[in-house]
């Protein structure tokens, strides 16, 4: 259960937002709303423990993460913006490392078939480096097929991808919380999970809201 | 936690071996500021070889300086930093891995090729073996400092400079025994207190460094 309580992000002098308090359970999955620099993404960086909230508390099941650190890490699955994939190295290599990281290891068995459920058949040996935007998303997407992690934060996951791969980017969030998991999401497009949307928090100039 | 080291050092050697453009980089540059100095001062023995330890080691910083820039920059630009951050095992093993890989692509081609140089300036064999010794205790301790920095100038403008001026005084002492050792043995002394000290320095940084490069990186990205 992650549970949030009257968080503030402050960037410069400016408030991007405040009082941001929310409770994510088990089988729940969460949209966040807001227009361009609203701290959509300051806000989930905070929850990854990449930035410091200058007010309020992230607590993993009752405890802050600030103190469990990489206990929280462990049942914590978080694609940014940026891929986080090496230019130099294949998709397989890519994303063995990046399983390896957030503490799974997998075989190249394993990285085979989830690369290959992910739509980059043939393309699994060549450098990521003339992968296309899209293909490159997908490598980093690969590892929600393999993670064993509880809590998946995704900055924009449907940024770049094609019709296909959203749809089954959208089963397997539709999988993934109905197996228990937590989601929590932004996006500027329109999507549909099979569970349903269970919260929306919109960020905007009167802090956050949560319904 | 070993797998985790194991799949770190292989991620930047095979990254390094595949670019190839650090490891030369500073080598070459290593290379071509010693071969600068016969040029420019004279190709007489007696004063290369006088002022060859010093050479050595003030190029080795200049090049090692030259390969931190890089340390953690491509890391934080294709959010593989981030991904280190939220990692299962803690930063501090992580960091302490890349800064050891770091060390293999950037300082451990400068102790092999040293002796090569060190001929080339004039030095005697024994001079030559305690210059390698030097370089391959003093080194690690560059990339160890020099990761403290490279995570506190992260993401700045201008940060390259920023960065010498940060971490180049911090170097100081180990140029000053890493070049003082070579000294010593060519005027017959005992350098057993050099390299001591020398060893000191370098646990000293392999026990803080790690974990003061952790917290800049935290800060770096907040």
């Amino acid at each position: 259960m992650l549970e949030t309580a009257r968080l503030q992000c402050i960037r410069g002098d400016r408030v991007l937002f405040s009082d941001v308090s929310f409770t994510l359970k088990e089988n729940e999955l969460m949209y966040l709303k807001g227009i361009n620099g609203s701290g959509k993404t300051s806000l989930l960086r905070m929850l990854c423990g990449l930035v410091s909230p200058a007010e309020g508390e992230i607590s993993w099941c009752g405890e802050n993460v600030r103190k469990l650190k990489e206990e929280y890490f462990r049942e914590l699955l978080y694609i940014g913006h940026l891929p986080g994939i090496k230019a130099e190295l294949t998709p397989i290599e890519n994303l063995r490392i990046s399983c390896a990281m957030s503490g799974s290891l997998i075989t190249e068995d394993q990285a085979w078939n989830a690369l290959d459920k992910i739509g980059l058949r043939g393309r699994e040996d060549l450098p990521s480096k003339v992968l296309s935007q899209g293909q490159k998303r997908r490598v980093a997407l690969a590892r929600i097929l393999l993670t064993d992690a509880k809590l998946w934060i995704l900055d924009e996951p449907f940024t770049a991808l094609d019709v296909d791969a959203v749809a089954m980017l959208q089963a397997v969030l539709a999988e993934h919380v109905q197996r228990g998991g937590m989601v929590l999401l932004t996006t500027h497009q329109e999507f549909e999970v099979a569970t349903g949307i269970t919260h929306t928090l919109v960020l905007g100039k009167a802090g956050g809201q949560a319904c | 936690m070993l797998a985790m080291i194991r799949w770190v050092l292989w991620r930047e050697l095979t990254v390094a071996m595949r670019t190839k453009s650090e490891v030369l980089t500073t080598l070459f540059f290593f290379v071509i500021v010693i071969t600068l100095f016969p040029l420019g001062v004279g190709p007489e023995t007696e004063t290369l070889e006088l002022i060859g330890p010093g050479i050595l080691w003030v190029a080795a910083l200049l090049a090692s300086m030259l390969s931190l820039t890089r340390m953690f920059s491509e890391d934080y630009q294709d959010g593989t930093l981030e991904q280190m951050l939220v990692a299962s095992q803690p930063l501090v093993i992580i960091v302490a891995s890349k800064i050891f890989a770091h060390w293999m692509v950037s300082g451990l081609p400068l102790v092999i090729i040293s002796p090569l140089l060190s001929l080339q300036l004039g030095l005697d064999m024994e001079s030559t073996l305690i210059l390698m010794l030097t370089l391959l205790i003093g080194t690690p301790i560059l990339s160890l400092i020099g990761a403290v920095g490279a995570g506190l100038t992260l993401g700045v403008r201008g940060g390259g400079v920023l960065l010498s001026l940060l971490v180049l005084p911090l170097y100081i002492p180990v140029l000053i025994f890493g070049a003082g050792a070579v000294e010593a043995v060519r005027a017959g002394l005992e350098v057993e207190a050099h390299l001591s000290l020398l060893g000191a320095f370098l646990v000293l940084a392999m026990v803080l460094a790690p974990w003061g490069t952790a917290a800049s990186l935290r800060i770096s990205l907040d």
